[in-house]
Formats: C-alpha cells, structure tokens, sequence
C-alpha cells in the first residue's frame, strides 16, 4: 500500500504552511462552502474562462473545475523550487543554441546525434541562427510533483508555448474576491505582475533592427482555438494587439500589422501557433493561419518569433531524459531538481524491465501530450495492459515509462467535504534579457478520488497556489 | 568552364493579385567546384527583403511585390566557372549535420517496391553501394517528360516506372536513406545541349553523404555525377523544400507560369573544345 505524502496533515499535526489554512477551513460552515462554491463557478461562467477538450466531444466550452482551497508553499520551500526551475530554464536554452549551432554536446558523446538530427521537432530551418539574447525558449513551463517534504521531480518540460498562465493568474483573482480575509491573515507574494514581467520580457529579446520602443503582439490561430481565451487574456493584460495570421503581412525585410491608421511594424511577435502552422512559405503550405515569408524576416533579424521555431526539441520526451546532463554540461552544476527515473522503450534492456513490470508503471508516448495515449499501470485493467503491451512492441521507441508516483496530496472540496486530492505544478519561467519567475504557478487537481491524472482534459481541476512571504 | 546563365520565370495573376511574396534559393553555392564571376537576380516590381546564408549553406533572398500586379518577372543572370570536382562537394560549408538529412518527406517516403530496389544494389562498400542505387534508380524509371506532375511522389514514379529529373532524384532519396544514407535534393543547372540529351537546363539531382567522402552528387537521369556542366543552387529533403523560387501570392488568384532557361557556354553557338 503506497503512501501519499499529504502536504496539510503531517501524520498528526498540520503542518507550517497550512496552519492558518487549517483555521480557517475548521471555522468555515458547510452551507457558506457549498455557496462559495456555486459563487465561484458563476464568475468563472461569467468571464468565459473554459477549456476545450480534444477528441472527447460533449461541451466544447467546459468549464474547468476551480477548487476553492489553496496549496501553499513557504519561502524556504520556494526558494529551492525557484532555483532548480530557473536551472533547467538556462540549460534548456543553452542546449537549443548549441543544437543549432555546433552541437558540442553531441559532439561530446552526452547525447545521441539520432535524438537530436532525426527528431521530428528539430528544425533545420533555424540551424546557424542564434536567436536575440540567445534565446530560445521565452516562456518554460516546468512540470513538477512531489513526493515528500523535501523530495521534488520534474516531470515534463514544455518548452515551446505551455497554456494555462491565465489559470494561475484568474485563480488568484477569485480567491481573492471571495475571500479576502484570507490575503489579510496569510502574509502571501503576489502574481499579478506575471503579465508585465512577460511583456519585459518579449521586448527585451527585439531584434537588433529594432531601434524603438518594440512593438510586441500575440499571434493566435483564432477564436476555435482551445486556448483563445488565454491569448485575449494575456493580450489585454500586457497592452498589446491580439492577431491572427491575416491580421500581419511581410514587405521588405519586415513584419507588418494592418491598424486603422496603417500599416505598423512589429518587432516580436509571442505566438501560440505551432511551428508547422506560423510560414506557409517555409513549413507546411496548406497553412492558413500563419504569415507567409515570415520566416525569412525572422532569420535576417527583422523579428523575434517567441518561442523561436525549433524550441520543441528540447522537451521532447525522449530528450527529458538527459536534461540533467545538460545541467551539467552547460552550466557545470548538479541538477537542483531531478528528474523522475525514466526507461526508454527504444533500449532492449529498459524495454525489457518495461514489458515486465506494466502493472507498476507510467507509460507514455514520446510525442504524446494531454494525458492521452498514456497507460497507468496500477489504475489499469488486464485487458488495458495487454492491449498497451502491444502497442509498445509495434514502436518501442515511441515510449518511455516512469514509476508511479506517489503525487502528493493537498484538501480538496469535494462532495462529500473535503478530502485529500492529488496535485502537480506548473510553474512559469519567463527568459529573456534576464530570467524571472513569478512566485507559484498553476497547480492542478486530479478532483476524482484516487486519481494520478491531473490534466485537465482527463478530469483535472485547478488551484490558487500561495507561495508564503517571508 | 564558364557558363553563362539567363533564366527567366513570368508569374501571370488573373486576376490581380494583392501582393506576392518569395523566398528564393537562387545564388549558386560556394564551394570548390564554382566560382561566381557575375550574378543577378531582379524582380519586375519587387522590393528585396531579408537574406541570409541558411544552415545548410545556401543563400536565401527574400522579395515582396506589392499588389495589385498581374504579372511578375523573376529574372537571373550570370556566369560561373565551374570545375569537375567528380561530384564531390568540396569546400562547401553548412552548420546542419548530416545527420538531420536522414528524414523523410511525403515524397520521399520509401514504399515496398522502393526498399526492395535499395535493397537489390546492396553492396559492402558504401560508394559503390550509392553508385549502384543510382543505376538502380536509372534502370527502373525511364525518363519521360509529361508522365508524372509536381506532386508525384519518389513510390508513385516507380510503379509508373517513368518520369523527370525531380522523380529520379525523389526516387534515389528514398532509396539512400532506406539503406541508412543521408541524402539530400539538390536543385540547379545544367549544361546539356552539347550531347542532345533532352534534359532541361534547370534541373535537379540529389546528394549523399558517403562515409570518408562527405557530400555526392549523383544525378540519375544523366547516370552520371555532377560535373562541370552542372551548377548548384541549393538543398532541401525534396524539391519543395529546396525549390529555387518558393512564393505565395496574396488574394488567390489563378497562376500561370512561364519559364525559359538558357545554360551555355558565354561564346554560345560555336563548337567547343574542351
């Protein structure tokens, strides 16, 4: 029987973070809960803040469950999360550059030249270039869960245009509102310089033709698009234009925006299109949504494209695996946080261990995302694991497996009151000029009992996160 | 030896189109076996934009036109002296390694048929093994312009067993990376009218990197490799990719295209000596 580490109730007692929480919680009544609880769901109704769900039809626009009670972190907790994250985000990057340029890593033997040349998300358009700043990745999603008081993993890293910012920052905005007791008695750091902090952050990697104030927009495939609302968010937070691909045209050497007055050259442009979408010219020409001649403006330095096309080999899941070892390599430093212990399928030896062990383990697919196409042994039927089982023989290489872990738990109103639920963590790493990090991130919920699962597509919730002040 | 180089491509829009937009690959490489003695490269119209050297060495040019235009002219001009380097592309420098030209592309993808012709030229040592793929390549599709399209693929020009420059060099890509070789499709010129073979001057054929050799051409519709009547433009994993113009045009209207070639030795129309 696996225990779970609980981050309130250590064994006995509640533990530091949570002893004002655990106060007020005790205190609240269950007709006030169950009342806060509609009240919540009425504002997240009311802005619109919803979530499509690929490949699982019913309700396009359905909302996604916000848990009332916060996961808290202190300081001293933060501080090692904040340095492990901000680490990998510098390695990461280091990694891209070097991978476009004269891969000395390759060259050193750390990582298979096949990893990196033949992966799909290598892009052979942007190899030579080095992008302003020398960066890649402009925003780092880190996926991060917990097993015990001092034991921290990362599990995926996302390094090309990870959603659900608008979750952490509107998570915020609600608890606030319903219960402002809570910012008076619980001394908590704030988020909401998150959208200035990105918006430094994008003009702060201009291009070297850029020679004013730049000017920043967002890029996104259009309103159908699951994450729409976290674009118009992040738009109207920062003070800049929302486009869509028609909204922008190449002339000369630049990138250009029709506006009632004219047409305006845009500097950087933060896009939430993937790479194959944003140039029909130089990736795939069926395109509609993207701007044609765009990557030629990009590689003479006419624009910044954030993240840079490319960005995606760097977390791809078979590449995860030797992130320590670009810790190591590129900054000469042990990993802060490490990773989760992973085996490659496409290795005999570790297929074998894989094929042996279903039962106990986490598998996925390399390219896969969302939770989907992914077994979780010990929550699988027979026929479930026989069926995987051959899926994985047909492409070992295309998975990797993971022990299950033991996700920690933190209270979570459920029907019945409030009981433990499983969490994980996504914080935000902004990289640009310099290398930010808002206190927290987005913490999500596996709101079914028992459940490891916490995407939202697979019935996960969201959570305020509350880092403590000192 | 010197060849001169004009070659003009007209863009008819009906009707007028808004804006057009080009990305062009249309500078010869620089490497051991070409030096540029004069090149240029004008759009009727046309406003140049970014350029750069790309990864895999060559140089990218972008234009704009801007609209309404009904009719573009794209046209180069220039000589090179060019040198029989015996295919080897000597001198040539890239920051893409060869690695990254293992993929495949839809028309590219290697099929049953395309596996079991690689698989019939095997051979121990791996020059001879690409030579012989190229013959294999040769050998199983005749060339015959008009029989396949643009968007032919390397499997469909080998059941139809016949084709152009662009299924052969498809074809030999499909077969090289099978049997493990990175390869890659080369686009350029060629000087062709001295023998009377009916190839066209703007042509294509296909690279391999051959271990202890480095980057070769072969090109199987002449069943040769790349010598010093050829000149080389640029690469790609297929004629897509490594298409000398690639454009777009803004209000989508009906294309028509117009393309003259002429590649020739500067003192055309008198016997050579060589």
């Amino acid at each position: 029987m696996t225990t779970y580490f609980n981050e309130m109730f250590d064994g006995k007692s509640v533990r530091d973070p949570y002893a004002r929480l655990g106060d007020w919680m005790a205190t609240m009544p269950a007709d006030r809960r169950l009342e806060k609880q509609a009240e919540a769901e009425a504002l997240f109704r009311r802005i619109g803040i919803t979530f499509a769900v690929y490949g699982e039809g019913g309700d396009p626009d359905r909302l996604i469950p916000f848990d009332m009670f916060p996961r808290v972190f202190t300081n001293h907790e933060w501080g090692k999360l904040e340095r492990g994250i901000k680490q990998r985000a510098r390695a990461l990057n280091a990694f891209l550059v070097d991978v476009y340029g004269r891969a000395e890593i390759v060259r050193a033997g750390r990582i298979p030249a096949r990893l990196v040349f033949q992966n799909e998300a290598y892009e052979r358009a942007v190899a030579g270039f080095v992008p302003p700043k020398g960066v890649y990745s402009h925003i780092v999603g880190i996926d991060i869960v917990r097993t015990g008081p001092t034991d921290f993993f990362v599990l995926e890293d996302n390094c090309r245009t990870p959603s659900g910012v608008s979750y952490m920052l509107e998570s915020r905005e609600m608890i606030m509102r319903m219960f402002p007791e809570l910012f008076r008695e619980n001394r908590i750091e704030p988020v909401d310089r998150y959208p200035e902090a990105l918006r430094r952050t994008l003009a702060s990697v201009a291009p070297a033709k850029c020679d004013r104030d730049p000017t920043v927009v967002i890029l996104t495939p259009g309103h159908f698009n699951s994450a729409y609302y976290e674009h118009s968010f992040l738009a109207d937070l920062m003070g800049v234009e929302l486009v869509e691909g028609a909204d922008l045209f190449v002339e000369g050497g630049f990138v250009w925006m029709r506006t009632t007055e004219g047409p305006k050259r845009v500097d950087v442009i933060y896009r939430r299109l993937d790479d194959a979408f944003i140039d029909p010219l130089c990736f795939r020409p069926d395109s509609m949504l993207g701007v044609p001649g765009l990557m030629d403006v990009y590689r003479s330095g006419g624009v910044t494209i954030c993240s840079a096309p490319g960005a995606g080999v760097a977390d791809d899941k078979a590449i995860y695996t030797y992130v320590p070892e670009m810790v190591r390599f590129y900054l000469g430093e042990e990993p802060i946080i490490p990773n989760v212990p992973t085996w490659k399928c496409g290795n005999a030896d570790d297929l074998g261990h894989v094929l042996s062990n279903l039962k106990d383990l986490v598998v996925k697919e390399v390219h896969g995302s969302g939770g989907y196409g992914m077994l979780v042994g010990p929550k699988s039927t027979k026929a479930q694991i026989e069926e995987f089982r051959e899926r994985i023989k047909a492409d070992p290489a295309n998975y990797i497996a993971q022990p299950t872990l033991a996700l920690s738990t933190t209270p979570t109103f459920v029907e019945e009151g409030i009981a433990p639920r499983h969490v994980d963590l996504r914080p935000y790493c902004l990289v640009g000029e310099r290398i930010e990090l808002v206190p927290g991130g987005l913490t999500r919920v596996a709101l079914r009992e028992g459940s490891l699962v916490v995407n939202s597509s697979q019935g996960g919730g969201v959570k305020d996160t509350w880092v403590l002040a000192e | 030896m010197l060849l001169k180089v004009d070659h003009v491509t007209r863009y008819h829009y009906a009707p007028a189109v808004r804006g057009v937009v080009q990305s062009h690959r249309l500078t010869p490489s620089r490497y051991d076996g070409q030096k540029v003695i004069s090149w240029e490269v004008t759009v009727t119209g046309g406003e140049k934009g970014g350029a750069f050297r790309d990864g895999a060495g060559d140089w990218v040019q972008a234009w704009t036109v801007k609209g309404p235009v009904e009719e573009i002219e794209v046209r180069v001009q220039g000589v090179v002296e060019t040198t029989d380097m015996a295919g080897m592309l000597k001198g040539h420098r890239e920051t893409v390694p060869p690695e990254a030209w293992l993929r495949d592309t839809p028309a590219t993808e290697a099929d049953e048929a395309l596996r079991a012709l690689a698989d019939s030229a095997r051979h121990d040592e791996p020059l001879s093994y690409v030579h012989a793929l190229a013959f294999a390549v040769a050998g199983a599709i005749a060339y015959k312009p008009g029989s396949t399209h643009e968007h032919t693929t390397a499997a469909e020009a080998l059941a139809l067993g016949e084709g152009v420059c662009q299924d052969h060099a498809h074809a030999l890509l499909a077969c090289a990376r099978h049997a493990g070789f990175p390869a890659r499709y080369v686009s350029g010129y060629l000087f062709a009218a001295e023998d009377g073979t009916p190839h066209e001057a703007a042509h294509a054929w296909a690279e391999v990197h051959v271990p202890g050799y480095g980057w070769i051409g072969f090109d199987p519709a002449n069943r040769c490799c790349p010598d010093e009547r050829y000149i080389r433009l640029g690469a790609g994993l297929d004629a897509r990719e490594a298409a000398p113009i690639r454009g777009i045009a803004r209000g989508g209207a009906a294309e028509r295209l117009d393309v003259s070639v002429s590649v020739a030795p500067p003192v055309a129309a008198q016997s050579q000596s060589q």
